[in-house]
């Protein structure tokens, strides 16, 4: 039984309280957390409510975990219940809890990746022998997918992923105190304006541009929303152009669907690109404030849009927007817009239900234009080459270029940028190299975790948005994991499936529970087929958010499309 | 609930399709709400009518022609056109695949015998699950109130909203994520040692048992459920008793104004006093020769050293008897105590009683020891005492000023209306000596110093004076003597003020500006107010407040002091006064004397008679030889008490009519065992004014007798020609004497439970909010009346007693702790005797929190257990006065505030000094009152 402090004493055999009712507050760990807060340099009043999340960051940071006396100061700075503390602190994976009695966790973490690229290129094996190869210095993990599928298996040492990782090299990285995130090259602040970049939002707030134009050119082009749901972005600037100020805006960089690594790929590129997309954006809704939400384990990213976002404040192009960059903490599920919305207010990740939509009623209960971090990176090139000239991309009936996040048994993995429409089997030809030797294409998935798996008879459907769903499957944000003859649709089902019972986020049923019994289902050899689709009906049918909503596609395509594996 | 405020704004009614039949339904109603007036059941779980809506369980989810997914029900909101189908195969799918993963989790026992899953799964013809179940939590069993069962949890959130959302205690978190998301208290703690104030709400709110009442109790069969009031704190909320075998299983709270269905941990889980083997059972007479002894501590269990069991004849002879003696020599020597413990027409008959029984207005209560210094500056401005805004109007305020009140531990439920005004916006202003709880949400602390509230106070008014914040025209119409208070308050500049209050002169400025130009500032007090010889002076400075910024007559405005005791409005509105007949008309007014001589049939006194204090000094001095005490214990809640125990050990003759033998009782000559709350009839007026009937749900143990019988049995034997049966007959009476109630009938009071005066005429609404208009003063006008010094607490803080001493009254416990010691679950959360004090001060003691300590002042010392607490002022010592071992009134100076005749317990000097004797055992209480309940 664990011990639990409180400041109740046995006297005379009776349990009595020589305080007030539970925690006492250490005045130790209150001096720490104040002098955390006060050193914070922040745009924002540190003990407001929405910094919770970032004020469990300095925490965790500098002492290695959210120790409970910290949890409890924390709690009486920021005028919050112990419980509304506690309940955000344990909603994310980054966050190590430790209570009164508990042991504090290593100094030092290595999270491999688990997602089902990395497990096709060993991660199992990795998390069986690192443990030991790495000592009980070293904490080992499994770790949802980390975004960089293209290197797989990746492990990611303190903060350094460590490519293609093997024994020996995570060994080599820990013993050499590498835990950083190496930089990368990418096109700085001066070198984004030298090639002409801010231009394009310095002439829209010079009145050189309308509103009106940039937003036609936008609906003009076809360009639809980058994160999965493939909502038109000119549509959603006027929709939120519409509403009542104050407007706010929400970047999404919460890159977590297995399989897909675009975002950070562009951002470690050419982040001003990103930015300048966003400012536009902004400009067209009428956004008066910006919030970049980027996932916790893009901690190279992270530097760069810190470094690059002071550099534009500190010399503006033009008249900026505030724009804040918040940090995740671990939850697949903040991908999902409204789930972010709650994170950046500082609260668990948890959807909401709509309607109300965000563009109504969203960050802050503001109306709000949210947009995946790619949508937004397209927009200085589609105004400058014309909506024409991205209209005419495609293939195969369609429009548009995307950007496919390729992994699995192909050649040469990666970002391929491709004419919307493209089959996967002439993405694997013409992009990707072809097959790795020795593998033949057996399946693949064309919208990471959620999308579903299609077998390699249906290799030319045009990949696109709405092109997959009549045969249970979508696109999302273009993840495409390629599967080999050497390889089990089963298994993919099974990890993805543990992986959406992992990433739940636990607020309604059918996906709390409904992931953890289809799990349970589908650990069987022979999976009761009936009752799995009567589950999956009501996941699909009464889930809040798409996770469950999504969660037992990979399931039913594997029923579908691979009986023989289950029966 | 912000969220779909836009949408609530359209309310014109629209028709929709539901399972194919048109309906009228309104764009601010839900569809479930809707579907269930038009007779259609969606099955729920997470919807609870009284709870935000959150849509996490899926079970009410209903197919919308056109929409992709099914919806929530209890979340969506019907539009015109929109056809809504709620039973057809794939809205029932998903229901029963929900309620089917629930129950897969389902213990193999249950906890409840009204699981709402269980219920809905039978309706829907869901059978036995077919997925393997989830690891089971522990049970959690440290909380002596309520049982933790997790294992039955389904994860609906119902608990947290009930904690965070309508109680605002915040204890309840959802923790972990995915299938470990767990219902926490704090840092998944065990309940017991939390925060938790067991409020009982999520139990309430709990659709599966997974939060019960502990022990079983839920389980029970129950033979009848009784509606009533609670009978603790002055908020009045309505509760149902369940009973079985003439015992209460447990309680929950019902549907009332004050209340909506919430209570707090004495309402919930306070019941069980009622059955304690301490209660009297048969009338005791003192065996001759038996000695009074102040000092003898109270043997409740083994009385039959001093008294024996007499039959009522008897009993009530003797009583009787004793009191006519005496007033054969001198009616002015007896003296009465009432209750505002008991119902309105026992008050209104003890008062008779004694004015027409004994002859004299020798009677009072404890309201002189709680708001008599509110009322007396209430009456002396307005002519009125009661509140002019009830509670939760504070929903409709913008600013609230709560002073010298700890409403989360005195007044639970009425808390939790301001806690939910705050969080809806309200900006809230505690001021108090005391870092209390509401600190927390406050939008402005002000911890000024003990006896400094004229100071604070008229400083803001300084302000609002001098910076034009006056109501310029409220102030001309409706007001009398504003230029004297104008001049009054000019040398009360914040900045001289600051410096003796404690609070800085721009804090004062932007508190005062932020009152007085709200759209509405309400303001709420305590006995922080009260309780000192300048408390009607403290009231006086509020009462200006209000009125030179013309904050009172509308809704979200006004004057609340909220009420202690749970008829302490009703005693005193039915004449438990000793200078005002029923309904505060002036004995020495000579048309009310004739107003009531005729009602009556008697000859009544015009003199107004002593108070409670007074009454104990003249029993002490030999003037008042013989008293009638119902349901007192000033042998407990009078200051100084052992001069109190003295006085009341002087007496030649004393009855107590009682349902314990309390330190009162035992110096008693002739206790009556009288009924407790649940065990009758009989109506009682909370803070809001609302009149409330409570019903009895228990027989009265042994020959224990409903207190109304027993007062006119004695009136009869003091002569009177009284044959009251029943207190409707009562009630009838009291209505021809009182203007207020006049059209409050007794039907109605059954039927509705509940009527707010004033309501002159029958059918009258009753007044929510008074004074909109006139004040009902002679001219009807309200009148200043400035605080012109600041006088100081009697006995400050010197070398040899240098802390100051404020007293008052902890969650857990009632009063002098009579019941509430005796009830199990609130004596287990506080057994002992406590004394808080800053740490840093318990430091300087040298002292841990859990050691002995020794306070003593100049009239007595005590000893208990320290506890560190920085709500506590530095300087300060903060101890409940409920603890007969350790009893703070022991220590409290008698001095009275000249007009009200309220006793100082919220001050006076003493010392403390680490170790002493630990505190004795005065026979109850002390954690073991769970063990002594019956079964």
């Amino acid at each position: 039984m664990r011990r639990v402090r409180d400041n109740r004493r046995v006297n005379g055999g009776r349990k009595l309280r020589f305080g007030p009712k539970g925690r006492d507050i250490d005045p130790k760990a209150l001096a720490e957390v104040q002098a955390l807060l006060d050193a914070a340099r922040r745009d924002a009043d540190p003990r407001r409510r929405d910094q919770l999340i970032e004020n469990l960051h300095l925490i965790q940071d500098r002492y290695g975990c959210l120790a409970a006396p910290h949890l409890a100061a924390l709690a009486r700075e920021m005028r919050l219940a112990l419980a509304e503390v506690f309940e955000v602190a344990t909603f994310y994976h980054h966050f190590d809890v430790v209570k009164e009695g508990e042991p504090l966790p290593a100094t030092l973490t290595v999270r491999v990746c688990d997602s089902l690229s990395c497990e096709l290129a060993g991660a199992q094996e990795l998390l069986a022998k690192l443990p030991q190869a790495l000592g009980c210095d070293v904490r080992v993990v499994a770790a949802p997918c980390v975004g960089r599928c293209e290197v797989a298996p990746c492990a990611v040492v303190g903060q350094n992923p460590v490519a293609r990782a093997s024994v020996a090299s995570v060994q080599k990285a820990v013993r050499a105190g590498e835990t950083r995130c190496a930089e990368t090259q990418y096109v700085d602040y001066r070198g984004y304006r030298k090639r002409g970049g801010y231009r394009l939002i310095a002439d829209c707030l010079a009145g050189k541009r309308t509103r009106d134009e940039i937003t036609k050119i936008m609906e003009d082009s076809g360009l639809r929303g980058l994160g999965g749901a493939g909502f038109p972005a000119g549509r959603k600037w006027r929709i939120v152009a519409a509403e009542p100020a104050p407007r706010l805006m929400a970047l999404n960089i919460d890159e977590g669907e297995p399989g897909t690594f675009k975002d950070r790929w562009y951002l470690e590129r050419d982040p001003h690109r990103f930015l300048e997309g966003m400012l536009v954006a902004a400009w067209c809704a009428g956004v008066g404030e910006i919030y970049v939400y980027l996932r916790d384990e893009y901690a190279g990213c992270r530097k760069i849009l810190e470094d690059e976002m002071r550099k534009l404040k500190a010399s503006p192009p033009c008249a900026l927007p505030p724009i804040h960059l918040r940090r995740g903490a671990g939850a697949y599920i903040c991908g999902e817009e409204s789930a972010m919305i709650e994170s950046i207010e500082g609260k668990r990740g948890m959807p909401r239900l709509r309607p109300p939509y965000v563009a109504q009623v969203g960050l802050f209960d503001y109306p709000t234009l949210e947009h995946n971090m790619e949508t937004v990176y397209w927009v200085r090139e589609i105004v400058e080459r014309g909506a024409a000239w991205f209209a005419a991309q495609g293939r195969n009936g369609r429009k548009g270029l995307r950007s496919f996040s390729v992994s699995g048994r192909v050649k040469r993995p990666g970002v391929h940028l491709a004419p919307a429409g493209i089959t996967v089997v002439d993405l694997i030809n013409e992009h990707c190299g072809g097959m790795l030797e020795g593998h033949d294409f057996y399946g693949y998935l064309p919208g990471g975790a959620s999308g579903g798996i299609l077998p390699a008879s249906m290799g030319h459907i045009p990949l696109d948005f709405d092109t997959l769903q009549p045969h249970g499957c979508f696109i999302g944000s273009a993840a495409i994991v390629i599967l080999s003859s050497r390889d089990k649709a089963a298994a993919a089902a099974r990890n993805l499936m543990k992986f959406f019972r992992d990433e739940s986020c636990g607020q309604c049923t059918p996906c709390r529970v409904g992931t953890a019994k289809a799990l349970g289902l589908m650990d069987e050899k022979r999976w009761n087929q009936p009752l799995l689709q009567e589950l999956s009906q009501a996941m699909m049918d009464a889930s809040i958010c798409g996770l469950g909503q999504a969660a037992p596609n990979p399931a039913l395509c594997v029923m579908k499309y691979f009986p023989h594996e289950v029966q | 609930m912000e969220r779909i405020s836009n949408r609530q704004l359209a309310t014109l009614p629209i028709e929709f399709k539901l399972n194919g039949r048109t309906v009228a339904g309104r764009p601010d109603e839900t569809i479930i709400e809707c579907a269930r007036r038009h007779g259609v059941e969606i099955p729920h779980l997470c919807y609870s009518p009284s709870l935000r809506p959150d849509g996490n369980c899926r079970a009410c989810v209903v197919e919308i022609k056109g929409e992709r997914a099914l919806a929530p029900s209890c979340c969506r909101y019907p539009a015109q056109g929109m056809e809504v189908t709620t039973d057809g195969a794939r809205a029932r799918t998903s229901q029963k695949m929900v309620l089917e993963l629930l129950l897969s989790d389902m213990p193999g026992r249950e906890y409840t015998r009204s699981s709402e899953l269980d219920a809905w799964a039978r309706k829907l013809g869901v059978g036995e699950p077919r997925f393997r179940r989830r690891e089971q939590p522990a049970q959690d069993v440290s909380h002596p109130a309520i049982a933790v069962n997790l294992d039955a949890c389904i994860q609906c959130t119902r608990c947290l909203r009930a904690c965070r959302e309508a109680q605002v205690n915040d204890v309840i978190g959802y923790a972990w994520r995915g299938e470990h998301s767990k219902i926490v208290f704090d840092f998944d703690d065990p309940m017991g040692a939390s925060t938790c104030v067991a409020c009982g709400e999520c139990v309430q709110a709990c659709p599966t048992g997974a939060l019960m009442p502990a022990r079983g109790a839920g389980m029970a069969q129950i033979d009848k459920t009784v509606d009533s009031v609670c009978p603790f704190c002055g908020v009045g909320c309505q509760l149902t008793y369940h009973v079985k075998d003439n015992v209460i299983q447990f309680v929950t709270g019902r549907d009332g104004p004050s209340n909506h269905g919430r209570l707090c941990v004495k309402g919930r889980y306070g019941f069980d006093y009622a059955h304690h083997p301490h209660r009297l059972t048969k009338p005791l007479i003192r065996k001759p020769g038996a000695k009074k002894d102040p000092e003898a501590a109270v043997k409740p269990g083994a009385w039959s050293e001093v008294f024996r069991e007499a039959t009522w004849e008897e009993a009530l002879d003797l009583a009787a008897k004793g009191l006519r003696d005496i007033k054969a020599r001198d009616p002015y020597a007896l003296a009465g105590f009432g209750s505002a413990k008991g119902s309105n027409e026992e008050a209104y008959l003890f008062q008779k009683l004694v004015r027409t029984g004994f002859g004299t207005n020798n009677v009072d209560h404890c309201t002189r020891l709680c708001h008599a210094s509110s009322v007396a500056a209430l009456m002396e401005g307005l002519n009125s005492g009661a509140v002019s805004n009830q509670v939760n109007d504070v929903m409709n305020a913008e600013v609230v000023l709560l002073i010298g009140a700890n409403p989360t531990v005195n007044h639970p439920v009425a808390a939790t209306w301001i806690k939910n005004a705050v969080k809806k916006g309200v900006k809230l202003i505690l001021a108090d000596p005391r870092r209390t709880e509401l600190a927390r949400l406050a939008t402005h602390v002000l911890q000024f110093r003990p006896d400094m509230d004229v100071a604070l106070l008229n400083a803001m008014l300084n302000v609002i004076v001098t910076e034009g914040l006056v109501n310029e025209q409220f102030v001309k119409d409706r007001t009398s003597g504003y230029d004297a208070l104008r001049e009054n308050v000019k040398a009360f500049t914040p900045e001289k003020m600051a410096p003796l209050c404690g609070i800085p002169a721009g804090k004062i400025r932007e508190v005062a500006r932020l009152y007085a130009s709200s759209k509405g500032s309400m303001i709420l007090w305590g006995m922080g107010i009260s309780q000192h010889v300048h408390g009607t002076d403290n009231a006086r400075c509020l009462i200006a407040l209000c009125l030179s910024t013309g904050q009172i007559g509308r809704p979200g405005t006004g004057l609340h002091p909220l009420r202690g005791q749970n008829n302490v409005q009703g005693a005193s509105d039915s004449g438990l006064i000793p200078m005002v007949f029923p309904d505060y008309q002036r004995v020495d007014n000579p048309e009310a004397g004739k107003r009531f001589e005729a009602l009556w049939g008697a000859k009544l006194d015009r003199k107004p008679g002593l108070t409670v204090v007074e009454i104990v000094n003249a029993a002490f001095e030999g003037k008042v030889r013989g008293m009638y005490i119902m349901g007192e214990n000033p042998a407990m809640s009078d200051p100084e008490a052992e001069h109190a125990r003295e006085a009341l050990a002087r007496l030649e003759h004393l009855v107590v009519q009682d349902i314990f033998l309390t330190e009162t009782a035992a110096l008693a000559d002739v206790v009556l065992p009288a009924s407790a709350w649940p065990e009758k009839t009989g109506t009682v007026t909370n803070t809001d004014r609302m009149v409330q009937l409570g019903r009895p749900a228990l027989a009265p143990p042994g020959e224990a007798r409903e207190d109304l019988w027993i007062l006119n049995e004695l009136g009869r034997r003091l002569g009177l020609a009284w044959n009251y049966q029943h207190p409707k007959q009562v009630f009838e009476e009291m209505r021809k004497g009182m203007n207020s109630i006049a059209g409050i009938t007794w039907e109605r009071l059954e039927r509705d439970s509940v009527v707010t005066y004033p309501c002159e005429n029958e059918g009258d609404p009753g007044q929510p909010v008074v004074f909109t208009e006139v004040f009902p003063t002679a001219t009807g006008r309200a009148k200043f009346v400035p605080a012109a010094d600041l006088i100081p607490a009697a006995e400050r803080p010197d070398d040899e007693y240098p802390m100051v001493l404020i007293t008052g009254r902890q969650l857990e416990h009632w009063h002098t702790g009579a019941i509430t010691r005796r009830s199990g679950v609130l004596d287990a959360i506080e057994p002992e005797p406590t004394a808080s004090f800053h740490p840093l001060d318990l430091v300087a003691l040298g002292a841990q929190p859990g050691d002995v300590v020794t306070v003593q002042s100049r009239r007595g010392k005590i000893s208990l257990f320290a506890r560190a607490d920085e709500a506590t002022p530095s300087g300060a010592v903060f101890i409940p006065f409920c603890y007969y071992e350790a009893a703070a009134n022991v220590l409290t100076n008698p001095v009275l505030d000249p007009f009200g005749k309220i006793p100082e317990f919220k001050y006076c000097a003493v010392k403390v000094t680490r170790g002493g004797k630990r505190p004795g055992d005065p026979g109850y209480g002390k954690g073991r009152s769970l063990a002594e309940m019956p079964g």
